[in-house]
């Protein structure tokens, strides 16, 4: 017997991890983008529990401003697994309207995401929350644990991490603490690709490339993904062939050209490519270091 | 080129494909520190292997210029520097794990500091590595430092070693400064037991031989680094050791389905191959080994399976399923390394919890058999384990478990160590081998047991145990109890914390270490008089949780009555029946519970005495009512 390929070396690992998060939990939960990752770690999870069915609901942090695909794909994928998914949309920016164009992709990060997300955990009391982060998007995630601790504030300590080894995880808590749990940590893009590929894993069509309607921003071009987007003066919607590395929040959202349709062209692409994924969000960009100071307050 | 370019990107990628397909997996750990080079070493990998895009260049271009080392070039260590925090300090401060791949392999890089206050977080990031890099400065060459992490490295299990001679550019390419560098590194790691090491002459700056092999080195004829980790073997133990799995999760969708999750650690498993589950030893034939891709005819290590059985067994998470021709020991005492990774020092005799496999277990430390100087080696006389030290020690768990020597199987013979309070993960330990004392030292079986001293004494034994501050009022109840229970013929005897300091504790001091061991003897003592049949009236501060809980622990259940002697610090410092406040205060004392020592209050006692409402009576005659209800003695 040859050794395992890397691709089922890190299989291997995500099932285990998520076993392991399962068996030492009350009440666990997977955070559902609607991503490419996400879908990668739904299928994993059908692997992990393979013959009976995955033993928790998927919680989608809802901003309502996500690509009309995306929810169209949601909906699908649901009924097709028949899986629980819970939607929460945090109220308070429900009720002030709150988005990326009048309020700013800070303000509107933090209110929808970062907010919503501690509202629903606290809502709905889950004990730990799997999420699709990997370590090789950003530099602050390179440290983070598989298995990381949030205070019942949601904060994460950088400095107060437990140790991980071998393949020991500690899902332990204190009363209010909860666990972000991170199967996907030793995948890069690239073997999230050649996975879904391998695998045949249905993704979201935004991820391929087609004609769109965009305009061009700054040098980032957007998606006019429904009449909400208010055009600047002189600016008209162009049809180009565009694709998205990363699927967020339309507008917070750069599309780049591409004639990537299917994940093998992608692959191809990326064998060439020569932008990180996480430059089409805007977020990232606010603030050196922005990233880590999102995480300890509380963004996944 | 007739070709379109679409089509010469689709035979690419097939052909890409096509190699990812025989592409492996290896985890290494680049050990050095940030002056031997280690980020630039690293940047240098990731950057060679075109992981480093155009936004992430860009904004290296940016950082250079302002923090950067390297004048008007590029430093490619500011890639791997993550956090914030330690960006500004200028030093890598946690184990960080980075990724690049060639043709033939994907790499996981776990990037660990160099610092000495830091051997946790080299542990941590050695623990899943099959090979480390240690960089050494060629004009340094083997420090201090390079033994320390060889040391660690052999302890963890980690034997291929990788010798990167870094910065012989700065030593004009000297063969003989390499040939001294590695001749005095091989000689060294011989004497711990480390004979498979490839050195290497490098210069991550230059980038000779990382990649490519260096026209600045011709008398290297070896391949380069990379050369090296793509090729090197994989590590064949696991793959050929007994078969191990832990079983993680019992999957029952319905009643005609029963399996057994679990990834496998050792070994290979097939359908039919007789299995033991340990530690019950029931032994099974493999029936199926099933996944969502179907049924397989092999799993091997890594793999994470569902296994159902011929039998219906009773299999529960943390049983060890093992291959019958070679199972696994079973014990309850141990000799292990323990790596301390926690600010609060390792307290002997401390009730911990211990991770093994997917099996946590209660666990005592007995105080270490000695601890290691990590920079000579030496062995050192200990009483405790601080952060980031390293000793060998006996272990005492509440049950049996299966295990493999740490040398045999890392997955079967590595535990964690978890505090009960905070359950932060605050060591790591690997076992060396089973203590034959718990076999052999049997409780010698004693016709005159418990319950015939207790129908004797026509009543039935039990600890009360009385907790508070000091000056809580603890000693004056007991005494109360132990009088009512004189008058009604009730055989008794109080122990007090002032008392037995006298005696047999007069060899322990006040801090936490002794406060723990303090309390560990008196439980001792208290449990072998309701062996003897008494209701044992225990008056001590006890501060702590865990200890607490280990006197509860070492009778049955209904033998040990908590009672919780509640009372501010303001109204005990106002009584300070002993002046030892007021001694505290003006810093005559140290260690004084509720002053500079934590005191944890109960979180379940079975009495809860407020001592500023109630009297000391009316408090006795709650604890006689308890023993009444109890059953421990006949009520009024």
């Amino acid at each position: 017997m040859s050794p395992l390929t890397h691709l089922q070396a890190l299989e291997g690992e995500s099932i285990h991890i998520m076993r392991e998060a399962v068996a030492e939990s009350e009440r666990p939960v997977m955070l559902y983008s609607v991503g490419k990752d996400s879908s990668v770690m739904l299928h994993l999870a059908g692997k992990a529990f393979y013959p009976g069915p995955i033993p928790f609901p998927l919680l989608h942090v809802d901003t309502t401003w996500k690509f009309r695909d995306m929810y169209v794909f949601r909906d699908k994928r649901v009924a097709e697994l028949g899986v629980d998914l819970v939607v929460y949309q945090n109220p308070e920016c429900l009720k002030l309207g709150i988005n990326p164009f009048s309020h700013g992709s800070e303000l509107h990060t933090d209110m929808w995401k970062t907010e919503g997300l501690k509202q629903a955990l606290d809502l709905y009391g889950f004990d730990v929350a799997f999420g699709g982060a990997r370590r090789d998007e950003e530099t602050s995630r390179a440290k983070e644990r598989v298995f990381s601790m949030r205070s019942p504030q949601h904060r994460w300590d950088p400095k107060q991490q437990r140790p991980e080894l071998w393949r020991l995880y500690n899902a332990r808590r204190s009363p209010g603490e909860t666990v972000r749990v991170f199967p996907l940590s030793n995948w890069t893009e690239l073997d999230v690709w050649q996975y879904i590929h391998q695998e045949d894993i249905p993704v979201v069509p935004l991820y391929f490339a087609a004609q769109r309607p965009v305009v061009d921003r700054g040098g980032t071009l957007i998606l006019v993904d429904d009449d909400r987007m208010p055009l600047e003066v002189g600016e008209t919607p162009s049809l180009r062939t565009v694709r998205f590395r990363t699927l967020g929040c339309y507008p917070l959202t750069g599309a780049i050209e591409s004639e990537a349709r299917d994940a093998l062209s992608i692959i191809g692409e990326m064998m060439r490519a020569t932008n990180s994924e996480r430059q089409g969000r805007v977020i990232d960009h606010d603030a050196s270091g922005s990233m880590e100071k999102k995480k300890q307050e509380g963004y996944f | 080129m007739a070709r379109s370019s679409d089509e010469l990107i689709e035979t690419d990628v097939e052909r890409y494909l096509e190699q990812q397909q025989r592409k492996t997996l290896l985890r290494f750990i680049m050990c050095g520190s940030v002056d031997d080079g280690k980020s630039t070493l690293i940047g240098r990998l990731l950057y060679e292997s075109h992981l480093v895009f155009d936004d992430h260049l860009s904004a290296l271009e940016t950082d250079s210029k302002r923090i950067g080392t390297q004048g008007d070039e590029l430093d490619l260590a500011l890639l791997v520097d993550g956090l914030a925090a330690e960006r500004e300090q200028g030093i890598t401060i946690d184990v960080a794990y980075r990724f690049f791949a060639t043709e033939a392999r994907k790499f996981i890089v776990a990037d660990a500091p160099g610092h000495e206050q830091y051997t946790r977080n080299m542990i941590t990031g050695a623990s899943t590595a099959d090979l480390a890099v240690v960089l050494v400065d060629a004009r340094k060459g083997i420090l201090t430092q390079t033994r320390r992490h060889t040391y660690l490295l052999s302890l963890i299990g980690v034997h291929k070693i990788v010798l990167a001679v870094n910065k012989l550019d700065l030593v004009g390419y000297s063969r003989e400064t390499f040939d001294g560098v590695d001749a005095e590194y091989r000689e060294f790691a011989k004497e711990i037991g480390i004979t498979d090491v490839v050195s290497i002459p490098v210069s991550a700056l230059r980038g000779d031989n990382v990649t490519r092999s260096s026209d600045n080195t011709p008398w290297y004829t070896g391949p380069s680094l990379i050369g090296i980790l793509d090729s090197i073997d994989l590590d064949t133990d696991r793959r050929d050791g007994p078969f191990r799995m832990p079983v993680q999760w019992v999957n029952r969708p319905d009643s005609d389905f029963r399996g057994f999750a679990g990834t496998v650690v050792s070994g290979a498993l097939h359908p039919g191959d007789p299995v033991r589950l340990t530690p019950s030893g029931r032994q099974s034939t493999v029936s199926r080994i099933v996944t969502a891709d179907g049924d397989l005819d092999e799993a091997v290590s890594g793999q994470a399976i569902t296994v159902t059985l011929t039998d219906a067994i009773d299999v529960s998470r943390g049983d060890l399923l093992a291959g019958a021709d070679a199972p696994p020991s079973v014990a309850d005492q141990f000799e292990a390394h323990i790596v301390w990774m926690n600010d609060q020092e390792m307290l002997p005799g401390r009730s911990y919890l211990m991770k093994i496999g997917t099996l946590t277990v209660g666990l005592t430390i007995a105080h270490p058999k000695y601890k290691i100087n990590v920079n000579t080696l030496e062995h050192i006389a200990a009483k405790s384990l601080g952060l980031n030290e390293i000793g060998v020690c006996n272990l005492n768990l509440d049950r049996p478990v299966p295990f493999d020597r740490y040398v045999d199987n890392r997955d079967t013979g590595g535990f964690i160590v978890i505090d009960r309070i905070t359950n932060n993960t605050v060591g790591c330990g690997m076992l060396h081998f089973a203590l034959r004392r718990a076999d052999n030292i049997h409780w010698q079986s004693i016709d005159v047991n418990k319950a015939a001293h207790a129908a004797l004494n026509h009543q039935g034994p039990c600890i009360v145990w009385f907790t508070g501050l000091s000056g809580a009022g603890k000693s004056t109840i007991a005494n109360l109890v132990e009088r009512k229970l004189h008058q009604r013929g009730f055989h008794s005897y109080l122990l007090d914390g002032d008392n037995v300091r006298h005696g047999l504790n007069k060899d322990l001091g006040f801090t936490e270490a002794d406060r723990v061991e303090n309390i560990r003897r008196v439980a001792e003592v208290a449990a072998l008089m309701v062996d003897a049949g008494l209701i044992v009236l225990a008056s001590f501060i006890s501060p702590f949780r865990s200890e607490r809980r280990l006197a509860r622990d070492l009778v049955s259940t209904t033998e040990f009555c908590e009672v919780f002697v509640d009372v501010t610090l303001a109204v005990a410092e106002q009584r300070d029946p002993k002046g030892l406040y007021r001694k505290a205060r003006q810093g005559e004392l140290l260690n004084l519970t509720g002053i500079d020592s934590p005191y944890e209050p109960p979180e379940h006692p079975e009495i809860h005495v407020d001592s500023t409402s109630l009297s000391a009576e009316q408090a006795s005659d709650l604890v006689i009512a308890w023993l009444g209800a109890a059953g421990v003695i006949e009520s009024a």
